[in-house]
């Protein structure tokens, strides 16, 4: 999948760069004449946690459940992405300003709950600390449906050995299970941790954003479910531009918590097809702060194991060939 | 209502983003509160002081809209000299029978406006309760007393109001001591903000909040709108639960205006649609009465009541013939009376927990259970499945093989001993049936909205739809009586019993609709309940619905999408009756016809055409003048005048006191629930006085403030799962979202119990006891009332022993106590929770006896006694 001599020039810091802004990654796949870049923007402002995102998924791409067990996390019993969980609701239960002291009683659960007298305060919220536009006396309840980013530099498909990844005409990233070996390089590589290998087939299995319903000009089934447009689905650069006129709305009435999440281009894996508005620091929801796609210093690693080979053979030289002398 | 109706609440975020300020009112935070602007955590039965509270302090700051108070309710009638209110009579009303338990309303009945001593009789003769100079036809306020004296008869009055034999005597000033403001003043006045925190231990700045949001977004210029569910209706004081808010929305001026109103959340299974074409012992099609055997012998006798009353409820004897053509058709003539001797009649309280007592008595039979699964859905599952246990006959009919089909072998009484799995003579048949999505038919719901569903595949194997199953059995219950010459079988071989059938036998659902639609005299369907005639040319089986097949089209299969039509998008489905969106809009406009606000236009006068034009069907008289005065003696529709915008009424106004049709007041008082662990702050009177009871050993109540069962339970549900857990629990891809039953509580009660979160507790009352996983969660709040904390344990009740996931049913804990004008049951009651898992067989019986005996709890009446009334209570 490189570039041909003929293909226009894709952009980016060099051609096969691993980083940097890419502007058109279907482009710099290969593809000649290709539709508009394909995404997703999760508004996580309006999500109200009814997971019909998970099952509209797993209906239509025929997932496995997988497993049946209480996990505690509030209502998330589904904790992960992962091979059977392509779609996942983090719940985060974050109590605001806790007004009464630890009363010392050791504890297990939610973060903060531990040791404070709930429900005997009347603290108000600070406008910083408020969840959507909203606030209780004493809690927010944080919501957020996680994907595949499909990133604009993916390490998963940069590392396959077979091919089985590929990037598809509309950007996005899919893994084809008749190719995949099951080498499992691909699992470490992910900086978010979603791609992962099936229990039952070990293959590596992910979100596809609809590969085939996009084909037929059809929404995701995600989207297509979600009931309040939380999850967003559209050109990437028309979701960008709305992302950012929602956070501008949401600040404007005063919620300056607001943020987005993966829609920087300069970011460390050149931005996300998928990307979120946040109301927390992305650690809340379980994301890492800093992604960077783990094949960004493949060009220098192999500078530093050149310039390591180069070193040794001239050492050897100079050890070897320097004693001919006596 | 983001738990329950996800997807309907896409257009309270949508509103949410146009400006609409959400507050959410619940015992616990849920995916609603976390989207809202302002959680307010409730304890759990107590809304009737937090509403009241918002009624008073409307009132006590002039905070109602005084222009649509005056002109469109009874704020200005006079009532009886001899009615006494709570305030007087510390919790009760006067006309109150320790006895039965029932009130008799005559003295909470309108002054004739010809009454000179207040006596509630027409002049000064000390009258015989005969009223002359009445706008109706015949009645006596001793009949329609008599009437709302049983209770069974309230429900009837659900589309049009009670009977009032005249109009009241009136002081346009609102300052008569007897007149219904005054009352309304001085009945609401200790609700206040230091009551609610009290009574609700809502805090005084939420309560100020709140206040504060709805009346500034109250008037002219703005409306409020009332969103419940069973939060509201499942508790002994449900109905008046309902009657709080309405109240409080009429003196805001919000019924009958866009974006106002009350809107109860229903419809998953077309519940709304359930007591259109009733499932409900007490109501015909339309809510017309279930004749009684006692007062109803002929005709003329059931309709007499209503016949010739203000308002299109005055016209109910063209309804009624018309449904009994719908179901006798040509059998049904003038000279039978239209076969009205062919309906059964009701003989007193048939509902759904008395029914059950009637099966452990051995008074009931058999038994059809039809998408219903009362083992894990109804209140108090030991009673049910006692009940069925009993039977001699049960039909189950259900997608999935459900708890109530197997509890014969494996529910939780094969367990514990108390039943036997080979003495229980049940013969239990089960039915596949066919989903939503395998046939064709209407679901209703909240806004009165039919909308079609299109049969998408066929059913599997032998599944299939109550429509043929239905058709079927009478098919075959008609071919088994066909020679017979027995008058008791005439009813049902003279039914209409005629669909066509599609290939594998299913009946067209559109027949029915149409048949329901009516025709008139030469087969065409009709397009308005005023075509209806009480000569037997007309047919209609359900006179709310009239107009759904206008002109021979299904008008509930109509999808024009909204962008598409204006904002009332009325070519989307079809709405009762007559595909008006919004009810009593006749008052969002002034007495004088304008609208109340440029904003807030809606119907409005226009006198050129004559006419009340708008986005909307009017729902008046369309060429009614806004100051039409009716002809002394006019009735039915012709006693409506020009701003009696409430027309279902008799007297044409929102009642904001209810002198017929509420059996425990004509006002609502808060009432603790049955079992509570606080004393009522506000009256001697613990509970609902007129409550039903259901006493008997398998039906125990804790005694309230007991230090055996201290904490506060109820039950409510989760997105995940639906209701019983039928079509839930059985499918992995929900299963896994919410895979094991769990219960949640405060961390100051995990504290007080040792519970550690996500471990194993055990719930118990005096019904049972039941295991789940525990949730330690701040989304339920200790409540701090006064100087008592309360605290509340939340279970979802969704589970049972069949499915995927398997658990104890948290309905085995709830106890029946009734609402005395729906018979419904309270789904808050108390309990004591620990740490471990249950135990098992027969220990767990012992365990549950054990808590009994502590709690002093009567195991031969199930009943601990009445808590004590307290006695001089101060304010």
């Amino acid at each position: 999948m490189t570039a041909t001599p003929e293909a226009p020039r894709a952009g980016g810091i060099h051609p096969n760069s691993f980083h940097g802004p890419l502007p058109d990654v279907a482009a710099d796949a290969g593809y000649v004449d290709h539709p508009p870049r394909k995404g997703f923007f999760t508004d996580t402002s309006v999500c109200i946690g009814c997971k019909a995102c998970e099952v509209a998924c797993k209906e239509w791409n025929e997932v496995p459940a997988d497993g049946y067990q209480l996990s505690g996390m509030s209502y998330d019993n589904t904790q992960a992405l992962g091979a059977a969980t392509w779609r996942h609701v983090a719940f985060v239960e974050k109590p605001l300003n806790p007004t009464t002291t630890d009363l010392g009683l050791p504890g297990m659960g939610p973060p903060g709950f531990e040791g404070y007298e709930s429900g005997v305060q009347t603290a108000k919220p600070r406008p910083e600390d408020q969840a959507t536009e909203s606030g209780d006396g004493s809690i927010r309840w944080l919501m957020s449906s996680d994907v595949c980013k499909h990133c604009t530099h993916a390490a998963c498909l940069d590392v396959c050995p077979t091919g089985s990844l590929f990037r598809t005409e509309f950007g996005t990233v899919v893994v084809q299970q008749d190719i995949c070996n099951g080498c499992g390089y691909c699992v470490p590589a992910c900086p978010y941790g979603v791609i992962d290998l099936s229990e039952d087939d070990h293959k590596a299995h992910k979100c596809t954003l609809c590969y085939d319903r996009l084909k037929e000009d059809q929404t995701p089934a995600c989207a297509q479910a979600c009931p309040t447009e939380s999850i967003q689905f559209g050109d990437l650069d028309e979701l960008r531009e709305r992302a950012d006129a929602r956070v501008a709305e949401l600040h404007e009435k005063g919620v300056d918590v607001a943020r987005l999440y993966g829609h920087d281009p300069g970011d460390g894996v050149g931005g996300d097809g998928a990307f979120f508005l946040l109301l927390d620091e992305p650690e809340v929801y379980g994301l890492p702060p800093d992604p960077v796609v783990t094949t960004r210093d493949i060009a220098s690693i192999w500078k530093h194991v050149g310039a390591a080979a180069a070193t040794l053979a001239g050492l050897a030289a100079v050890s070897f060939l320097g004693g001919k002398r006596s | 209502m983001a738990e329950a109706h996800p997807v309907g609440f896409q257009w309270v975020m949508e509103a949410k983003r146009r400006g609409a300020r959400v507050i959410h009112v619940d015992p616990r935070f849920t995916r609603t509160s976390a989207v809202a602007d302002l959680h307010v955590p409730i304890r759990a039965g107590t809304d009737i002081a937090f509403l009241g509270g918002l009624v008073n302090h409307v009132l006590s700051n002039d905070l109602d809209f005084r222009e649509y108070v005056v002109a469109y309710t009874n704020a200005a009638a006079i009532i009886d000299g001899d009615y006494r209110d709570t305030e007087d009579l510390d919790g009760l009303f006067s006309g109150y029978d320790p006895e039965t338990g029932r009130y008799d309303p005559d003295t909470w009945q309108y002054q004739h406006p010809d009454d000179e001593d207040g006596d509630g009789h027409r002049g000064d003769d000390g009258g015989d309760g005969e009223d002359q100079g009445s706008y109706g036809g015949p009645g006596s306020s001793e009949h329609s007393s008599q009437e709302s004296h049983d209770s069974a008869h309230s429900e009837s009055h659900g589309s049009g109001g009670a009977p009032v034999p005249h109009k009241p005597k009136r002081d346009e000033t609102l300052q008569d001591p007897n007149c219904v403001f005054q009352i309304l003043k001085r009945h609401f006045a200790r609700y206040t903000p230091e009551m609610v925190k009290e009574v609700c231990g809502i805090e005084p700045e939420q309560f100020a909040e709140v206040a504060d949001a709805m009346t500034s977004n109250s008037g002219r210029e703005r409306t409020s709108a009332l969103c419940y569910a069973v939060g509201w209706t499942h508790h002994s004081v449900g109905a008046q639960m309902i009657r709080t808010a309405s109240i409080l929305q009429t003196l805001l001026g919000n019924m009958g205006r866009p974006g106002g109103g009350i809107l109860a959340l229903r419809g998953h299974a077309s519940i709304q649609g359930s007591t259109d074409i009733p499932t409900l012992f007490n109501i015909l099609p339309g809510y017309l009465r279930m004749p009684n055997a006692e007062m109803h012998l002929d005709l003329d006798s059931y309709l007499q009541p209503d016949e010739g009353k203000a308002g299109f409820w005055g016209d109910m004897r063209k309804y009624m013939v018309s449904l009994l053509k719908a179901y006798w058709g040509d059998a049904a003539t003038p000279e039978n009376e239209f076969c009205f001797d062919y309906l059964p009649r009701i003989t007193g309280d048939h509902s759904t927990y008395n029914t059950v007592l009637g099966q452990i008595e051995g008074r009931s039979k058999g038994y059809f259970l039809v998408g219903e699964n009362p083992a894990v859905g109804s209140a108090n599952g030991k009673m049910q499945r006692l009940g069925m246990a009993n039977l001699d006959w049960l039909v189950v009919r259900d997608l999935q093989m459900i708890e109530s089909a197997t509890f014969w072998k494996d529910g939780p009484e094969i367990e514990t001993g108390e039943l036997v799995t080979e003495d229980i003579g049940t013969e239990v048949f089960f039915l596949p049936a066919a989903t939503h999505v395998e046939k064709a038919g209407s679901f209703t719901q909240t806004q009165r909205l039919l909308q079609w569903r299109d049969k998408a595949v066929d059913p599997p194997e032998d599944c299939r739809s109550e429509l043929q199953f239905y058709f079927e059995l009478g098919n075959r219950i008609r071919e088994k009586l066909r020679d017979s010459t027995d008058e008791r079988d005439r009813p049902l071989l003279d039914l209409t019993w005629d669909y066509p059938v599609d290939t594998e036998g299913d009946p067209d659902g559109q027949a029915v609709l149409r048949e329901i639609n009516g025709t008139g005299p030469d087969g065409e369907a009709l397009s308005a309940y005023t075509q209806l005639e009480a000569d037997g040319s007309t047919s209609c089986g359900c006179w709310i619905y009239c107009g759904v097949y206008a002109d021979d089209v299904n008008q509930a299969r109509r999808r024009k999408p909204h962008w598409e039509q204006d904002w009332v998008a009325q070519e989307w489905g079809w709405a009762w009756p007559a595909n008006r969106r919004q009810l009593y809009n006749r008052a969002s406009a002034a007495p004088d016809g304008s609208p109340w606000s440029e904003r807030k236009r809606y119907i409005t006068w226009d006198a050129d055409q004559g006419k009340w034009v708008g986005p909307d069907v009017p729902d008046f008289i369309v060429d009614r003048a806004p100051d039409h005065v009716p002809e002394e003696g006019a009735e039915g529709p012709d006693a409506i005048g020009g701003q009696d915008a409430f027309i279902m009424q008799t007297d044409g106004k929102a009642w904001l006191f209810s002198p017929n049709g509420v059996a425990d007041g004509p006002l609502p008082s808060h009432y603790e629930p049955p079992e509570s662990p606080v004393h009522n702050p506000l009256y001697g009177q613990q509970n609902n006085p007129s409550r039903r009871t259901l006493d008997h050993p398998v039906n125990p109540i804790n005694p309230s403030y007991s230090e055996v069962f201290p904490f506060v339970f109820t039950t409510y549900r989760l997105t995940e799962h639906h209701t019983a857990g039928g079509m839930s629990r059985t499918l992995p891809y929900l299963t896994e979202l919410q895979p094991e039953p769990f219960c949640e509580v405060s961390p100051r009660l995990a504290r007080m119990r040792g519970l550690t979160h996500g471990e194993w507790v055990t719930i118990a009352t005096a019904r049972s006891a039941i295991e789940a996983r525990v949730l330690v969660t701040d989304r339920l709040r200790s409540l701090r009332l006064g100087t008592q904390v309360v605290e509340q344990v939340g279970l979802p009740y969704h589970w049972g022993r069949n499915g995927i996931t398997q658990g104890d049913s948290p309905n085995d804990l709830v106890n029946v106590t009734m609402d005395p004008n729906v018979f419904i049951q309270d789904k808050v009651g108390t309990c004591d929770i620990r740490p471990g898992r249950r135990p098992r067989g027969p220990a767990l019986t012992a365990y549950v006896e054990d808590y009994r005996r502590r709690a002093g709890v009567d195991t031969e009446t199930g009943s601990p006694g009445t808590p004590p009334r307290r006695e001089g209570l101060t304010t």
